[in-house]
């Protein structure tokens, strides 16, 4: 087993306190592991990423290959871009989609994730939002962990441990924003992916999963929207237009 | 034993530690930063080692080379170009020899992440005839902090640990072991040795000339100098690059393979394995140095030597696997997607609110009355204003460097000459031209950007801000008539602009403090 991993992001996103929690998680679990870091000028709300492997076999090299990147965890569309060539064929991307614009010339939206949706491995999940809902705008970074601890090699409860430890020094109240946001984008994910492998397309899954109650959400609801939508871009409308809060499991009232 | 998680830094840190130091001596620059930082945090609890920032590189090795006199060991810890501002006290401590162990740890920085050049330290290990180490990974760093120290200890002299960028900001586990305890107090009684003296520098040149054997010696028996011979293409390897090598190697690969992490080089080795080879590409995260040194002046008969100097790999840069994997004519893998289309740059700026920003907005307002004005200026921050929007400086060369170009630039007859430089960088190289300048009365303005910290390498500790900055001026012996302090801040700046256009129209040498807290400093 081997895994490859670039964390993207722009300076102060917190790219480092997501690889805090894997690496410390692959240290427990008695793995390799090779974390490069990028510090210095870029940290000023620069494009910055972290490229971190861990194995059970040896590893050499602090730099991931071109062609050998398994997971790209990015806490900002754009960022992917910058990175997506290192990516295996087969590998995936777990992304926000909540824009970070500190630029003039920042793409528009929809061409982005439109773009961003060609790759058939790809989870999206609006880090924004359920920060917000976590409680904290901040904890983003611990959203995107969430939605990827599904394709690491750790439980959950392997990943939150670090989530604790990162932040206790902050007191309780912040460690449980952090740990909320983590399930909340662990969730999220699933969901998404629920949908996607259901069939429906990524934008669309991206629209849905945006909409329902974070709180609600969970993967064994997913089949059951895919079912009831049945591919009907009108009953999706129906959803998203849909005045007031709505929980993952009210599917059949838009059947 | 335990394993923990450190950078390449801070496993420098823990090595120097565990290795008995009594003392760590530095000035902030990436990639180095975090080496002092890291014994400065683990210090704090016992309190039993000095770590206090240096206001220079100088000053740092100086400082270092005084307690190695006194019997203890010391670390010496800068950037690459940090070297250059040390490299009197550093060559000449070649000469004078050490007491207790004394280790420099450099990082360089291929590829100019954070730097203005990629000077590559090694030549400074060969220029000086001291031992280098060039460790390939963590745990190898937290090493040979130990072996530096005994071999310093040894052979009385100062010995380099080379890092690169890559290494020094990448984590691995690393497995320590016990703790060295610190020397004792034993100050040197040998005072000729530390007297340079023409009649004793010859005698301890000769004497480091003398010894030169055995340090080939021992980097001939080097254990981080390993030859591994099997087919005849070769590889010879320097530092990391080895580990770039084998990430691209199969386990049943038919490469003959050199690796070297220990300095001089070991000439005897080296030409074991050109012997064997027929081809041979070196890698080196760096200049060419290896690469230059095995072909020589007019080649090597017998093996052809591929390399940075060929066109196999690119003159410059940093080293990664996938132009390692290319020189080795090995085919790209497959990837997902391609490096298709032009992707917007996110390149850094300065924090929102940051009062280098209004300083800027101030200054640049001030000299629109001039055509096409240009600023020196320096290293820190603030050099990120020479990108859009403010565009408001125009030279970034050395720490301290502003002034002294502003100066010449005015003795040549250019107006306005106008230097702006950080409050830490002023401490670490723009007093001495300051007072040069002020001296002479130079038609000069220089604008002091106080924002009480180093801000770049993640503010630091300043030597000189506030009022120790003020009575620093004015022991210049400037008119204190011409030195104003302003707050920079968007409420103020009609008046900074006019306390700028009235200095710029005095002829003669004037100060502007533009004073105000770093926001990522006040954070903290
Ligand atoms: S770190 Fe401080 S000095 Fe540097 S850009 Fe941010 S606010 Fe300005």
């Amino acid at each position: 087993m081997e895994k490859n991993i670039i964390l993207a992001g722009v300076g102060g996103q917190g790219i480092l306190s997501i690889a805090y929690v894997i690496d410390n998680a692959a240290l427990d679990a008695g793995f390799n592991f090779r974390q490069a870091e990028v510090h210095g000028m870029a940290q000023r709300g620069g494009a910055v990423q972290s490229n971190l492997r861990y194995s059970d076999g040896e590893l050499h090299s602090d730099i991931i290959p071109q062609g050998l990147c398994d997971l790209i965890v990015a806490v900002e569309p754009l960022e992917v871009m910058r990175y997506w060539h290192y990516l295996r064929p087969d590998g995936w991307v777990v992304t926000s989609v909540t824009p970070y614009v500190n630029i003039p010339d920042y793409p528009e939206m929809e061409g982005l994730l439109a773009e961003l949706s060609t790759l058939p491995n790809m989870v999206m999940v609006d880090t924004g939002r359920l920060a917000k809902a976590a409680g904290n705008l901040r904890s983003q970074n611990m959203v995107i962990v969430g939605a990827a601890s599904n394709r690491l090699n750790f439980t959950e409860d392997q990943l939150l441990k670090h989530v604790d430890g990162l932040f206790a020094r902050k007191g309780e109240k912040i460690v449980a924003v952090n740990r909320r946001a983590f399930s909340l984008g662990r969730q999220t994910g699933a969901f998404y992916r629920g949908l996607v492998d259901g069939g429906m397309s990524a934008l669309n899954a991206l629209k849905l999963s945006t909409k329902l109650n974070p709180e609600s959400l969970a993967v064994k609801h997913a089949p059951t929207w895919v079912e009831a939508l049945d591919g009907d871009e009108a009953k999706l409308t129906a959803v998203l237009e849909h005045d007031g809060e709505v929980n993952a499991d009210a599917a059949s009232a838009f059947g | 034993m335990s394993r923990e998680i450190l950078l390449g830094d801070e496993a420098v840190g823990l090595g120097a530690i565990h290795a008995g130091i009594s003392g760590v001596y530095a000035y902030p620059g990436t990639p180095s930063t975090e080496i002092f930082e890291f014994v400065e945090r683990k210090a704090k609890k016992k309190n039993d080692i000095h770590a206090f920032w240096s206001t220079n590189e100088k000053v740092a090795y100086e400082e270092a080379l005084g307690m190695s006199w006194a019997g203890k060991r010391a670390l010496i810890v800068m950037k690459h170009v940090g070297l250059n501002v040390a490299a009197d006290a550093f060559m000449n401590s070649a000469l004078t020899g050490t007491n207790g162990g004394m280790v420099l740890a450099v990082a360089d920085d291929p590829g100019m992440h954070s730097s203005q050049n990629e000077q590559d330290s090694r030549y400074f290990a060969q220029f000086a005839l001291i031992p280098c180490f060039e460790p390939k990974n963590q745990q190898e760093s937290y090493d040979v902090m130990h072996e530096a120290f005994e071999l310093s200890e040894e052979l009385a002299l100062p010995v380099m640990v080379r890092l690169v960028t890559r290494l020094a900001h990448s984590r691995a586990g690393v497995e320590t072991r016990e703790q060295r305890p610190q020397n004792l107090l034993r100050p040197s009684k040998e005072i000729k040795k530390w007297t340079l003296l023409p009649s004793n520098a010859r005698v301890q040149y000769s004497h480091l000339t003398d010894i030169q054997p055995t340090l080939l010696q021992l980097a001939e028996d080097s254990v981080h100098n390993e030859l591994e011979l099997r087919g005849k293409l070769g590889v010879l390897t320097c530092g990391i690059a080895e580990n770039y090598l084998r990430e691209n190697l199969e386990k049943d690969h038919d490469f003959s393979i050199l690796s070297i992490r220990q300095y001089p080089i070991p000439a005897e080795k080296v030409r074991k394995f050109v012997e064997h080879v027929d081809e041979l590409l070196i890698l080196e995260d760096g200049y060419p140095l290896m690469e230059n040194s095995v072909r020589g002046l007019f080649g090597l008969v017998g093996a052809k030597v591929r390399g940075r100097m060929t066109g196999e790999l690119p003159r410059t840069g940093e080293l990664t696997p996938d132009l390692v994997r290319e020189a080795l004519g090995l085919p790209k893998l497959e990837t997902a997607h391609d490096l298709s289309g032009e992707i917007a740059r996110r390149p850094p700026a300065l924090c929102k609110g940051c009062p280098h920003t209004d300083s800027f907005r101030a200054l640049n307002e001030a000299l629109n009355i001039f055509d096409d004005p240009q600023v020196f200026s320096d290293i820190g921050c603030y050099t990120l204003a020479a990108l859009p929007p403010l565009e408001a400086v125009h030279s970034c060369v050395a720490m301290g460097a502003s002034i002294g170009m502003a100066a010449g630039a005015a003795h040549a007859g250019y107006l306005p000459a106008v230097a702006a430089i950080g409050d830490s960088t002023f401490s670490h190289g723009g007093i001495t031209p300051m007072l040069s300048a002020v001296q002479q009365n130079v038609n000069l303005n220089v604008l002091i950007l106080d924002n009480d910290t180093v801000g770049m390498t993640g503010t630091q500790r300043s030597m000189s801000t506030g009022a120790t900055l003020d009575k620093i001026v004015h022991g210049t012996g400037i008119d204190p008539e011409h030195i104003r302090i302003i707050e920079p801040l968007p409420k103020n700046h009609e008046v900074n602009v006019k306390i700028m256009r009235e200095e710029l129209a005095y002829e003669g040498t004037s100060v502007i403090i533009a004073r105000r807290a770093c926001i990522e400093a006040i954070k903290r």
